[in-house]
């Protein structure tokens, strides 16, 4: 009688550790679909269906280093756009990056979901409140 | 052996067939309208001709401030579009597209290729030829098109594609993704949306009937 309480116990806890896990996983892929959709109304007509850019005008996001230490710009860029030069798979690119004044935090995380877990990156989930952070972070340096 | 030979005149027949209708034997229409002309012919005679719609003669500065004129483009099936440098809606797309054109046909004599910039404020021929240069289409073939508004504006509808200046707009002009395929008599032969992968896969299928056609 025991032994059979113990086995549906810990049935139980795996049960709920395992559904836990999945709705982490069902947001981050929430959070890469709608990111998709925002990345082809804004991002795709420069950056590409493959995020491979076009020619030296806009940078590929296939750059998986450059993404990664860069991480904590993406929002900024996004949000308000770029005047600088940017080097990408050791091209340098000097063009202008559009703002996107209008979108959301939440808006942003899906779109960097998508960007940094596609085109070859794997780097999991952002979170709208790293959204928050890294925005203040930027704004404060500029 | 007898049943080798009567198996391979159907079979043969049956490739011939399978071939011949692979060829393509349509022909691109004439865009505008068309008028009727009387002329007269060398003996006095009067006849009728049908005459189409023409690209009127232009000179533009080109990327590299030469000018350019439509005896630049004499004897060419050419591609024409207008765009302005610092588009980010529909203009990336619409290059990267002419782009893939303009690699497949690299080699071709035949093939030109125009773009006008619509922003005549901001980019002059030195604008343009940075644009061309980080594009990597820089050289004969692909030529940008510098102008006076009026010159711009006016060409563009004889390309029947519509542009405008509009300040309420975030990037200041409005214009039409056409992509204007233009015959080697200055007729315009076909107009493809030029973000829309099926309208240019069409393109590049009817530049090789309309080069058969002028060969």
């Amino acid at each position: 009688m025991r032994s059979k309480l113990i086995i549906l116990f810990s049935f139980a806890t795996l049960l709920i550790a395992f559904s836990c896990q999945n709705s982490d996983q069902l947001k981050q892929q929430m959070y890469y679909a709608n990111g998709r959709d925002i990345y082809i109304n804004r991002c795709q007509n420069c950056h590409g269906a493959k995020g491979e850019g076009l020619s030296k005008l806009s940078p590929p996001l296939t750059d998986t280093t450059f993404l990664k230490m860069n991480k904590h710009l993406l929002a900024c860029l996004i949000k308000n756009g770029s005047n600088t030069t940017l080097t990408v798979h050791n091209v340098p690119y000097d063009g202008k990056m559009p703002d996107n004044p209008d979108m959301a935090h939440i808006d942003i995380a899906q779109l960097i979901v998508y960007i940094t877990n596609t085109f070859g990156n794997k780097q999991g989930f952002y979170s709208p409140e790293h959204v928050a952070k890294d925005l203040k972070a930027c704004n404060k340096a500029e | 052996m007898k049943s080798v030979t009567h198996l391979l005149i159907p079979l043969s027949f049956s490739i011939f067939v399978l071939i011949s209708a692979c060829k393509e034997n349509r022909k691109l229409p004439y865009y505008g309208q068309s008028e009727i002309k009387e002329i007269k012919k060398t003996d006095g005679s009067i006849t009728v001709d049908t005459v189409y719609r023409t690209i009127p003669d232009f000179s533009f500065l080109n990327q590299d401030s030469i000018l350019i004129t439509n005896k630049t483009f004499k004897d060419k099936v050419y591609i024409a579009d207008f765009f302005f440098t610092s588009c980010t809606s529909i203009c990336p797309t619409m290059h990267r597209n002419m782009k893939s054109i303009f690699e497949e046909y690299k080699s071709d004599q035949d093939v030109m290729f125009l773009s006008h910039t619509i922003d005549f404020k901001y980019d002059k021929p030195s604008k343009l030829k940075k644009y061309a240069t980080k594009l990597e289409v820089d050289g004969d073939k692909w030529q940008f098109a510098y102008g006076s508004k009026d010159d711009i504006y006016n060409i563009a509808k004889d390309y029947l594609v519509v542009v405008m200046e509009d300040s309420s707009q975030k990037e200041k002009y409005v214009h039409q993704g056409w992509l204007v395929l233009v015959d080697k008599n200055k007729h315009i032969r076909g107009a493809y949306e030029g973000t829309n992968d099926t309208a240019v896969a069409q393109l590049k299928k009817d530049i090789q009937v309309l080069l058969a056609e002028q060969k």
